[in-house]
């Protein structure tokens, strides 16, 4: 781990005032917290009644031991297996889907900043030009990534049938927002003076990209790229729930079922390969960075 | 002479990892190759004429969004509902990792500076009280947010609660794992530094620690309240609440109108919070 680089704060001595924006901001959380509260009819008399307790414990009762016949682990390799299956190929959709679209909605690249300079200046209408594939690529990136996945799965579902399929899409979809706007972000903050010097020598603007930005964002673009493969083990995991295959069709139907047994199974099982890919994505993570 | 070596070895370049990372990219492309079959993987189909045509079909029904105003009374419920539970959400899991993650972090709990005077029957405990810390936030980070809320769901009862519950126990063991990491990476010369005066080791806490890391501690939870807009707005899939639940009925029901109106409705959502979370980071931060 890195140092940590934020500059520490202050910690108000005893006795002193709060400024004004801290007291402005205490009332608006308070307030917001309240309003919560009540929208999401929060009863903690019912959290901490007997009867939740024993449901709780009819759960902790019923998931130990975990279900571990040979038929039953025998059963979910496939499950397992589909759900990486989900995961690979959903990312790499998401890949196919971000980075163009992530190039498109790099403002470095579209129309800001010093390789536009002579470009540009006193030509509204090339401007223009210029800015309007960057806006679209960019609320295309974010209507892509506020639809949450689970949503698109459905979509996807109803559009290509049950099965793994849709996952790939509905995480493809998801995720393509979530790259792209990350990636045109890591494009972004890269030294701009390679660039310049690039375009000093006359190169066109791909090469620009390719030979000014690509070297230098590399190393980030996979790190964040394999992250998100984390979070896809996790996420495919999820999308059984609507039908969209894995191990969540299967803790789906387990839990449907009250056996919890076979359900604590599967947990267990989803924190294994979790923890794999996390091992795995960390050791080709150092070799690239 | 010694300044050869390198460049020599620079511009030969190393042969043995250009082979593994041939063989890396060829396991890549039979690993997706693999995925491909084993998903049932057509894109053909969805990128084909009538795969396109479909979608198209698909994009026409939605629209126009239904703006009656009985369905806008229920969405700004459903936005009010997965608001609140992000919110709460998120204010329990901070307040829960807060409160496990001093256990939770070695250089706090058991190692280092400050218990170097300790006896070691008093370490051991310590040690046993920072594992118990450690296993709690990884179980509650390891089971996904949907299923604890199907737990809460069977032990409270259908609506927004159980969501708040189901959030704020896996983000606890999230933001915990976090907030530990954070916490074993403070500069350890102002802990020393407050020691040599002589201070106790909550005064430590208080002036050393905490400065270091609440900025920390504040971006990690907006960013996680971020993420949990998002998930609140699925909740209702198990029936914790929220717009999902009216969403998943109007695809159940093939309600394609009123569903393009909660979509735009998380749309808007999302966006405010995110827009929200950044202007409290410009001013906390």
């Amino acid at each position: 781990m890195p140092p940590l680089t934020r500059p520490p704060v202050a910690v108000p001595f005893p006795g002193s005032r709060p400024s004004r924006f801290a007291r402005v901001f205490a009332l608006l959380f308070g307030l917001t917290a309240a309003a919560s509260w009540w929208a999401a009819r929060v009863d903690l008399p019912t959290l901490f009644s007997r009867e939740a307790f024993r449901n709780a414990l009819v759960f902790v009762a019923d998931g130990f031991p975990p279900a571990l016949s040979p038929t039953f682990l025998f059963f979910l390799i496939r499950p397992a297996l589909e759900t990486v299956q989900i995961s690979l190929l959903g990312t790499a959709v998401a890949l196919v889907i971000g980075f163009p679209l992530g190039i498109l909605a790099t403002a470095s690249l579209a129309h800001a900043g010093p390789l536009h300079e002579l470009d540009l200046s006193g030509r509204p209408v090339r401007r223009l030009l210029r800015f309007m594939p960057y806006g679209l690529s960019r609320a295309l990136l974010s209507l892509f990534r506020s639809v949450p996945e689970l949503v698109w799965a459905l979509v996807f579902v109803r559009a290509t049938g049950l099965g793994p399929f849709p996952g790939v899409l509905a995480i493809g979809v998801a995720y393509g927002g979530i790259l792209g706007k990350v990636y045109s972000e890591i494009f972004e903050a890269v030294d701009p003076r390679p660039l310049e010097a690039l375009q000093a020598t006359g190169a066109s603007r791909w090469g620009v990209f390719w030979y000014g930005m690509v070297p230098q964002a590399f190393p980030h673009l996979v790190s964040y790229t394999l992250y998100r493969w984390e979070c896809a083990i996790r996420a495919s995991a999820i999308l059984g729930f609507v039908g969209a295959g894995g191990i969540g069709q299967q803790i789906e139907i387990s839990m449907r079922m009250f056996n919890f047994g076979e359900v604590v199974t599967l947990i267990g099982l989803l924190v294994l390969m979790v923890a794999g890919t996390d091992a795995l994505s960390l050791r080709l993570r150092r070799r690239v960075l | 002479m010694a300044w050869q070596a390198p460049a020599v070895r620079a511009v030969a370049g190393p042969p043995r990892a250009a082979v593994t990372t041939w063989l890396g990219w060829a396991a890549l492309a039979g690993a997706l190759l693999w995925s491909y079959r084993g998903t049932a993987a057509d894109i053909g189909a969805v990128l084909g004429p009538e795969g396109l045509a479909q979608m198209a079909a698909y994009g026409r029904r939605l629209f126009p969004p239904d703006l009656s105003a009985p369905l806008l009374r229920e969405v700004a419920i459903g936005a009010s509902e997965t608001f609140a539970i992000s919110f709460l959400g998120t204010l329990l899991a901070v307040l829960i990792a807060f409160g496990l993650v001093f256990f939770a972090s070695a250089n706090l709990a058991f190692a280092g500076l400050l218990f170097e005077m300790e006896r070691p029957v008093v370490r051991g405990l310590r040690l046993l009280l920072y594992g118990t810390a450690r296993g709690l936030l990884n179980l509650l980070r390891t089971v996904p947010e949907l299923v604890w809320a199907i737990l809460f769901v069977f032990m409270v009862g259908l609506g927004p609660f159980p969501g708040v519950l189901a959030l704020g126990v896996h983000t606890a063991g999230v933001l915990g794992k976090l907030f530990a990491e954070v916490l074993e990476n403070v500069d350890p010369r102002p802990i020393e530094a407050l020691q040599g005066t002589g201070a106790r080791r909550l005064q430590v806490l208080a002036y050393g620690i905490l400065p270091q890391v609440l900025p920390h501690f504040v971006s990690y939870s907006l960013y996680r309240w971020e993420v949990n807009i998002r998930v609140a707005a699925i909740m209702g899939f198990v029936g914790a609440g929220g717009l999902g639940q009216r969403i998943h009925i109007a695809i159940s029901l093939f309600l394609e109108h009123q569903l393009l109106t909660l979509v735009l409705a998380i749309y808007a959502l999302v966006t405010a919070v995110d827009a929200l979370s950044a202007l409290l980071r410009r001013r906390l931060l």
